[in-house]
């Protein structure tokens, strides 16, 4: 017997009144993938994702996790159920420190509920996976920073230091790498690559050169409905896509 | 897990020594506060004050939880200080009467019973109100309490009619060797509570609960990205914030032995909400410094002025708008001012601003109390420091005007200095 999709997709659909954001959208992610959505401004990425997430309830279609229907339930249910999430603008919690956002990620793994009896300052445990998860990215030297003094990149980084604190099997990334300057972007990278080893990951971009680099597959996303799907370089040869989307100066020199 | 076993995290999170330096000895200190003072020989009025005072702690801090920890801005939290206080008169009636179970409750415990009412009552009113934050939440419980409020007048077996219930804390076993009958032994109950309560609530905001309300305030959608449904923390925050509520309506009950349907109307509620403020709600202690200065105003400044309510609400308007942070804010930001890389300069402006605040209030002083008398009608004029200051005299707003006017170029003054020294 195979292992299920990570993520499956089925005819997924949603409506904002008259205007259609999300149509038929049918796509399954196995695990351990890296697969990369793309497309013009408004094509509704950040609509999908919330959709998958559970922010948003779906005018049609379903979704499962590991097989098992999420459609319907509320976000922190799924984010129980594996899949964690980030968010396009930085969604942090900033009248606390750094250490204090990602310890707040990790409560959950911790098993410790809405625990009002024990004392988190002297958990152990939770320390050492919040100082894990800093340290991977980046962040243990400014732990003890309130998080809205952070400078940008940071806040970047914090938004995902956050969404893989939970220790998720499935990873929806949206835009991390936007606003930031290319040594920035190149750091990144490099971090979603090792935080997301041997997980699922599903990412929104518009740096092509993140995409290409980092993703097993791609959809294209245009209108709400998705255009193609395949490997970087069926994407890259899709005549269509290239017409939509790409246009010749958008692929990476080295790449194209 | 070898990374996690190997990496020194040591360094960026607080060391014990600084643990107890930071959290456990304030505590302790104010613990030692409260067993110092009797020690001075209090009189009977100001007996009758610090408990007030130690009631009000516990009730400003737990209003606290809501507002500042978790950002629920309530009207209505003296419902639940009510429903504390009630319950513990009808137990203290019961231990009189020496009924069943009740006859061997100690009086001293009867703050654990208003606990569980306040925390019962929390449990009840907040399943349908918390499901909202922001202004809904707020809107829900000025209904909330304005219901309450009204019930309380009717229903007249649980609340007493317009006179309440009333009993006699002298009955039951006792604790401590406490007899509860002199107001000096009654101290040691309410210094007891008091501690309790301000531990409690401090123990609270270490626990993960605690730490996902203040997540929850900051940005309830992100909570639900970590696993977490805001709406249930809500919840949670709003049955202990109800039940350290009861635990003073119950520390209220034992000292004035009754309570009345007033207890719940949205005076008492406003008040809460304005010692809270003004101490100053983005600090754990805040409340401690507005419950204290509150209830003074309230039970001495009515002795010397017949305007002491519009003072408090130029103090509450003025710390809104000037002082957002509070008292606690103003305290502790002249304790970092003083460590500051120039702590001359800092004192400075400090006293200037100080200066032509006093100068404004003495202006704002002599116009109230000219025109408290003036319409009153009874031909008695202000006359501090045996200066007379009728109204008829032109030195009179001769001096609101020039102290009015001298403070606020003062203040103007200091605020140009800090601007400076940024």
């Amino acid at each position: 017997m195979t292992l299920p999709p990570a993520l499956s997709i089925r005819g997924l659909s949603k409506s904002f009144g008259p205007a259609r954001i999300i149509t038929d959208v049918t796509l399954d992610i196995a695990p351990g993938e890296r697969h990369a959505i793309i497309g013009p401004n408004g094509a509704g990425k950040s609509t999908l994702f919330n959709l998958i997430s559970g922010l948003y309830f779906p005018t049609a279609g379903s979704v499962a996790l590991n097989g098992e229907n999420i459609s319907g339930l509320p976000p922190h249910q799924i984010n129980r159920m594996g899949l964690s999430r980030s968010f396009q603008v930085s969604n942090i919690f900033t009248n606390m420190t750094v250490r204090e956002n990602v310890r707040c990620g990790v409560l959950n793994t911790m098993g410790l509920g809405y625990s009002f009896w024990s004392n988190i300052g002297a958990n152990k445990t939770a320390h050492a996976k919040t100082f894990e998860i800093l340290e991977r990215c980046g962040l243990s030297d400014k732990a003890n920073v309130p998080a809205s003094l952070l400078p940008y990149a940071d806040q970047r980084s914090l938004e995902i230091a956050i969404t893989i604190a939970g220790d998720p099997d499935v990873i929806l990334l949206d835009e991390p790498t936007a606003g930031m300057s290319q040594s920035e972007t190149a750091r990144a990278v490099d971090l979603i690559a090792k935080a997301t080893e041997g997980k699922t990951l599903l990412i929104v971009e518009h740096d092509m050169g993140v995409i290409f680099n980092l993703a097993d597959r791609i959809s294209v996303l245009v209108y709400g409905e998705i255009l193609a799907t395949g490997t970087p370089q069926e994407i890259r040869g899709n005549a269509e896509v290239r017409e939509a989307y790409l246009g010749d100066e958008a692929l990476p020199e080295e790449l194209a | 897990m070898s990374t996690q076993d190997t990496f020194d995290y040591s360094a960026h999170v607080p060391s014990n020594a600084e643990k107890f330096r930071q959290r456990t000895l304030p505590l302790l200190i104010f613990a030692a506060i409260l067993v110092a003072i009797p020690l001075t020989g209090p009189s009977r009025t100001m007996y009758t004050l610090m408990h007030q005072m130690g009631i009000n702690i516990v009730l400003a801090m737990s209003y606290n939880m809501l507002l500042g920890r978790a950002g629920l801005l309530s009207f209505g939290h003296a419902v639940y200080f009510g429903f504390g206080g009630y319950f513990a008169m009808h137990v203290m009636n019961w231990i009189a009467d020496g009924s069943g179970i009740w006859g061997g409750f100690p009086v001293f415990l009867l703050p654990v019973l208003g606990f569980g009412a306040g925390a019962l009552a929390g449990a009840v009113i907040g399943w349908p109100s918390c499901r909202r934050a922001g202004t809904t939440f707020a809107m829900i419980s000025l209904g909330v309490a304005e219901l309450v409020a009204s019930g309380a007048f009717m229903f007249d077996g649980f609340f007493g009619g317009e006179q309440g219930i009333s009993g006699d804390r002298m009955n039951g076993p006792q604790m401590f060797g406490l007899t509860l009958g002199p107001i000096s032994q009654v101290y040691w109950f309410i210094a007891f509570w008091t501690i309790v309560g301000v531990a409690g609530m401090y123990a609270f905001t270490r626990t993960p609960l605690g730490k996902l309300s203040e997540a929850t305030r900051d940005n309830p959608q992100r909570v639900q990205f970590i696993g977490y449904n805001p709406q249930r923390v809500r919840y949670m925050v709003f049955i202990f914030a109800g039940g350290f509520a009861g635990l003073a309506g119950a520390m209220s009950a034992v000292n004035y032995e009754i309570f009345t349907p007033d207890a719940f109307s949205l005076g008492p509620s406003g008040f809460i909400l304005i010692m809270a403020y003004v101490g100053g709600i983005t600090y754990f202690v805040g409340p401690i410094f507005g419950a204290i200065l509150l209830t003074y105003m309230q039970s001495m400044m009515s002795d010397f002025t017949d305007a002491w309510l519009l003072y408090l609400g130029v103090l509450f308007i003025s710390i809104v708008m000037f002082a957002p942070r509070g008292l606690a804010g103003i305290v502790f930001g002249f304790g970092a001012g003083l460590r500051g890389p120039r702590p001359r300069a800092f004192l400075i402006t400090w006293l200037t601003h100080l200066a032509g605040i006093a100068l404004m209030l003495i202006g704002l002083i002599v116009l109230v109390e000219i025109a408290v008398r003036w319409s009153n009608g009874y031909g008695e004029a202000f006359a501090p420091f045996g200066l007379p200051l009728a109204q008829s005299n032109p030195l009179s707003w001769l001096l609101v005007l020039l102290s009015a006017l001298a403070g606020g170029a003062l203040t103007r003054r200091a605020a140009r200095m800090r601007e400076a020294q940024a």
